[in-house]
């Protein structure tokens, strides 16, 4: 699934979004306080929740993957046995092996490095630009902020997919490429949060204060309006390190991403498919774990902008 | 009322604008060159003086102002160009492969819709905590599939393993309905969210309690009092689910083999044949921006609580989001 529509639901989720679909936020939250009798506010104990502990650990284990593939498989992901060439999950390879022999499980732990980069990278494009552009246009109002506002409806008017296609036409094929690509079309998300938050936090009080108190306007946006934007911010990140994972994925399974012998998750399923017939487990396990890596960062994301709500109920 | 449709209307155009000229620049930067892809080398053996000359014929040697100028009077003509690759003008490959793009499409949203009215309506109706939960979760799993590896794997268990669906060949409907399944799972599960959300939201308002202690019974109250205030919300999502129509039938297409947009999409990025590309970009956002134009001037038709301040586009667009008190009590 592409940036469009998840992007959308990452904002509903994260916390403001100011435009179609979604109660205005202070509405949404006077009337989620009234269901839960105010519970949300005070003595906030973590409370035990097993789908949220399993996400953390699953991210957990995937970074390990991307940082020590070493500790978790000793075949290699690029060459392997011809002898043993697409044996089904057993003993000795867990997840079975490929035309070439290689252990299907190395391909996929140390391909980890690889998606993951992408979406940091990805990711780290769209939370700067948008980030940047989101300060600028809250803080700055009338016709800057018109024009932003502007430059994003076009980039939301463009199915994720095609932008990025369009990116890489231009850029070239590779991994750096597409995860820029992906990266664009993020943009959106982050500049339109960021910007109702600056825009909320700005008329606070404290933020009046530290103005009343000779604060330079650089300051106090550095100081006091930026921080306080970020925790909406955080949750739209954890929830776009998933769809990164699921853009890049498909980028890669189209050919777009990383050329052949690299173990990208999406590039697997796509040489998997020729094996479709008689192997399933080519196709099956990259696919089930990128389903667990999106699932598990989403679920993050969920948690951290309704702490981040709460938070701000209180 | 006039005034706020103008205003409207010129704001889509705007966009729109804003879009070609953005792609028309991004693609015009390409450091490729889709004529040289297609003539240089091969059998033909042409000399740099021929290719020149066939470049010049595509005007790829005009600057680049003269280039944009000519291409936005084309597109406003109706010429969205030639396609290098394929030889023949855009117009005449999209119309060739739209219908089929058209016919899934369709489908897709067809069978994304009645997915996600049957989770939102059994998960507002069921006795059951258990199932509720497990129906709320299931859009955010939908979420995290991979569209192209959806339509592997269906393909996998239905094709291969039950062989309940001819891999090649096979009836039309046969062969429509995996790919209409595969688009439609990532599609319902926005939908199904807004709808689910909308409905928990309209069922606390007051008129449903009232409507409740005059004895009617929960699947009266859903029908006839909470799901026609639900709905509009789901308008909203139109242009966006538009989009991932769009971007789901390109994978879809490409996963099952089928002609249609995706196909010469997938084509034009491997050919750096930046016309056709642009085309369907071009496509995709008018889409989007009318789809979106339509359901704004239909919000307050649709729903009479709703108000048009002139030039107030986000009042207007949050007075409808929001799902106001009952007027249908």
């Amino acid at each position: 699934m592409s940036a469009g529509v998840k992007s959308v639901l990452a904002e509903e989720r994260a916390g403001d979004r100011p435009g179609p679909g979604v109660t205005p936020p202070g509405e949404e939250r006077g009337a989620k306080r009234g269901r839960r009798g105010g519970r949300s506010g005070r003595g906030r104990r973590l409370p035990f929740r097993p789908t949220l502990l399993l996400a953390w650990a699953v991210l957990a284990v995937v970074l390990l993957w991307a940082l020590v593939p070493g500790l978790f498989t000793d075949y290699s992901a690029v060459s392997g046995t011809p002898r043993d060439r697409l044996l089904p999950p057993g003993g000795a390879h867990w997840l079975g092996t490929d035309e070439l022999g290689r252990d299907l499980y190395a391909r996929i732990v140390h391909g980890a490095a690889h998606s993951l980069s992408a979406a940091v990278v990805a990711v780290a494009v769209g939370f700067v630009a948008g980030t940047v552009l989101g300060l600028i246009a809250g803080s700055a109002g009338g016709i800057v902020d018109a024009i932003i506002g502007r430059l994003v409806d076009v980039l939301l008017s463009i199915p994720g997919l095609l932008l990025q296609l369009s990116v890489i036409i231009l850029l070239g094929f590779g991994t750096v490429n597409a995860a820029i690509a992906v990266g664009l079309t993020s943009i959106a998300s982050f500049t339109r949060l960021t910007r109702s938050e600056v825009v909320r936090v700005r008329r606070s009080d404290y933020v009046e204060a530290a103005f009343g108190s000779g604060g330079r306007y650089a300051s106090v946006l550095v100081r006091h309006v930026l921080p306080n934007s970020l925790g909406p911010v955080l949750s739209l990140i954890a929830l776009q390190v998933g769809t990164a994972i699921i853009a890049i994925s498909t980028l890669g399974f189209l050919g777009y991403g990383a050329p052949p012998p690299t173990p990208e998750w999406g590039l697997l399923i796509a040489e998997g498919r020729n094996y479709i017939a008689t192997s399933w487990w080519l196709t099956t396990f990259p696919g089930l774990v990128v389903v667990l890596v999106v699932l598990a960062a989403n679920r993050v994301g969920q948690s951290i902008g309704r702490g981040a709500q709460a938070g701000r109920i209180r | 009322m006039a005034r706020y449709l103008w205003g409207r209307i010129a704001q889509a155009v705007l966009v729109l604008w804003i879009a070609f000229t953005v792609t028309f620049v991004l693609l015009q930067a390409l450091p490729g060159d889709a004529v040289l892809i297609k003539f240089q080398g091969g059998d033909l053996n042409l000399t740099p003086a021929q290719l020149e000359e066939i470049r010049l014929s595509y005007g790829a040697d005009e600057s680049l102002l003269v280039q944009y100028l000519h291409a936005i009077g084309n597109v406003l003509t109706g010429d969205l160009g030639y396609s290098v690759q394929a030889g023949v003008p855009v117009t005449t490959l999209l119309a060739a492969n739209l219908p089929s793009t058209l016919v899934l499409a369709s489908l897709g949203f067809a069978v994304a819709v009645v997915l996600a009215v049957g989770i939102a309506l059994v998960s507002s109706l069921t006795p059951f905590a258990w199932l509720r939960n497990v129906l709320h979760s299931v859009p955010s799993l939908f979420i995290s599939i991979p569209t192209f590896w959806l339509g592997i794997t269906l393909i996998q268990i239905f094709s291969f393993r039950l062989k309940l669906v001819p891999v090649i060949g096979g009836s039309t409907l046969e062969s429509l309905l995996l790919p209409v399944l595969t688009l439609a799972v990532p599609i319902s599960a926005p939908l199904a969210q807004v709808l689910v959300r909308s409905i928990d939201e309209v069922s606390v308002q007051p008129f449903v309690s009232v409507v409740r202690a005059k004895g009617a019974s929960p699947s009266w109250v859903l029908w006839r009092h909470v799901a026609r205030n639900a709905t509009l919300p789901a308008l909203t999502i139109a242009g966006v689910l538009l989009g991932e129509l769009i971007a789901g039938a390109v994978v879809t297409e490409t996963v099952f083999g089928r002609t249609g947009i995706g196909r010469i999409t997938q084509d034009a990025v491997n050919n750096q044949d930046v016309a056709v590309l642009q085309a369907v970009v071009l496509l995709s956002a008018l889409g989007y921006v009318v789809v979106n134009l339509i359901v704004d001037l239909l919000y307050p038709v649709l729903d009479p609580r709703i108000t048009v301040r002139s030039g107030d586009r986000r009042a207007n667009r949050r007075a409808g989001a929001r799902v106001a008190t009952g007027a249908s009590a």
